[in-house]
């Protein structure tokens, strides 16, 4: 039972590889894409917005990957007066590229 | 939810709302124009009225310090000469802009509700009626002829404060402000903003590295040379050019639409002084 436990663990840990981070970073960081800098602080990103909170650690706000996929995909849902965009929702972002953006935000400290 | 929320973001949801998005749909003009004000007083303690006439230079001190150096050898002053010499020029009749506008100093006075026409009355709409009324051709929306008048226009009024009411006999001029007010507060576009999500729920943050403008005074300062357009644009230009920044559908200058934006815009900024033309980056 430990063993299939631990085998899932690696699995999914060997599913988030290093290329699927580049590119969640390039999502939130790009201009024509999540433009997450507009509002956020964001790792080591340049000249960041001040609209939103700074995103670290942003796995400790949430109660799983789920859920943070859901604010991002239309955060109205949690505040109806948000200025955040309703990424999923309105199509700004495809599931992919909602997918590859949660997995980014989650790995950051 | 999130499982932590900062005091911030609890001061967004109670508070907010309760101040501006909730605001009574059919509140009366006084009432707003009072509640907006209270609340930018509220958020800019250090402002007076009079200083909203100068946009996001008011509140973002590195960015005011770059423009007054441009501001030195301002690049709108050609516009100011070649709009003298358009209101001078004589139209085929002999008369002139003069004979319609006496006094050059009367940008203040716009929008204005016009009674006769049941609809706002902008400057350049204005200009045009001068020329129609004198069996000349109306200038397109925009002109450079038109843009050069606006400018001179707004030089002669510079300090007079803006005089923009909305006259309680006439419901239609109370519409016409509703309907602008409506827009203003509208989500719209693929990203879902209103003109009030940055300009008053989010005025004075950063959006990358831009200070976002509170509404007052937004009608103060027209027309403007931006180093970005490279020469000098209305501010309906600078209304379609946010309309784009959210991906929303941009509006044709002097559109209905624009001009009862415009409309309620001055009369939230009534008594701020003239400052145009300006400019910005
Ligand atoms: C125009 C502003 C804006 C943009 C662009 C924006 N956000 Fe936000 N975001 C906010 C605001 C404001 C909040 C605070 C909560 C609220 O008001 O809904 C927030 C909250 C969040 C939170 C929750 C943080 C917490 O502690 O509650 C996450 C995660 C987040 N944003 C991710 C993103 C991502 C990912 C993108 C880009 C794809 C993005 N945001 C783009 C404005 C924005
Ligand atoms: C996503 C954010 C955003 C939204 C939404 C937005 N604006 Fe803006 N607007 C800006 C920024 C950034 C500037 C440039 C900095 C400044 O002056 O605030 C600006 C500038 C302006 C200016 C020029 C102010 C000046 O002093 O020259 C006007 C007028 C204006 N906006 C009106 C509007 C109107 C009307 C709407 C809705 C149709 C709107 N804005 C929606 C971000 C926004």
């Amino acid at each position: 039972m430990n063993r299939l436990v631990l085998l899932l663990f690696l699995l999914t840990a060997c599913s988030i590889t290093q290329e699927r981070l580049d590119q969640g970073k390039r999502i939130a960081f790009e201009r024509n894409k999540g433009n997450c800098l507009a509002c956020h602080a964001i790792a080591d990103g340049e000249s960041p917005g001040t609209i939103g909170p700074a995103l670290n650690a942003v796995a400790n706000r949430f109660q799983d990957q789920q859920q943070l996929r859901a604010f991002i995909f239309d955060a109205r849902q949690f505040n109806p007066e948000t200025s955040m965009p309703p990424f999923g929702k309105n199509r700004i972002l495809s599931d992919a590229e909602l997918d590859w953006l949660v997995d980014y935000l989650w790995s950051l400290p | 939810m999130p499982l932590t929320m900062s005091l911030n973001n609890i001061l967004r949801l109670v508070l907010l709302p309760a101040l501006l998005w909730a605001l009574p749909l059919h509140a009366d003009p006084h009432q707003d124009q009072t509640e907006l004000r209270q609340y930018y007083r509220h958020l800019f303690p250090q402002l007076t009225l009079a200083d909203y006439r100068n946009g996001v230079y008011a509140i973002d001190a590195v960015a005011r310090e770059s423009w007054q150096a441009i501001e030195e050898f301002p690049p709108y002053e050609p516009a100011i000469d070649q709009g003298e010499v358009l209101f001078n020029s004589p139209f085929a009749n002999g008369k002139h802009y003069a004979d319609c506008f006496p006094d050059p100093g009367i940008a203040h006075h716009y929008p204005q509700w016009n009674t006769a026409q049941g609809e706002v009355l902008t400057l350049p709409v204005a200009i045009n009626a001068c020329r129609i009324a004198n069996w000349e051709l109306p200038l397109a929306y925009p002109h450079n002829d038109l843009l050069n008048l606006q400018a001179f226009i707004a030089y002669r009024s510079r300090g007079k404060p803006i005089d923009t009411t909305v006259p309680e006999n006439d419901p239609r001029a109370l519409a016409a402000y509703q309907q602008g007010k409506a827009f203003y507060y509208q989500r719209r576009g693929q990203l879902n903003f209103a003109c009030a999500t940055c300009h008053i729920q989010n005025a004075g943050k950063k959006i990358r590295s831009e200070t976002l403008s509170a509404l007052l005074g937004h009608t103060a300062n027209w027309p403007v040379y931006r180093l970005k357009w490279g020469e000098l644009g209305s501010l309906h230009r600078r209304f379609a050019e946010c309309l784009e920044q959210i991906r929303a559908q941009p509006l044709p200058e002097q559109s209905v639409e624009l001009r009862n934006l415009e409309y309620f815009l001055s009369f939230m900024g009534q008594g701020i002084p003239v400052t145009g033309p300006s400019v910005r980056k």
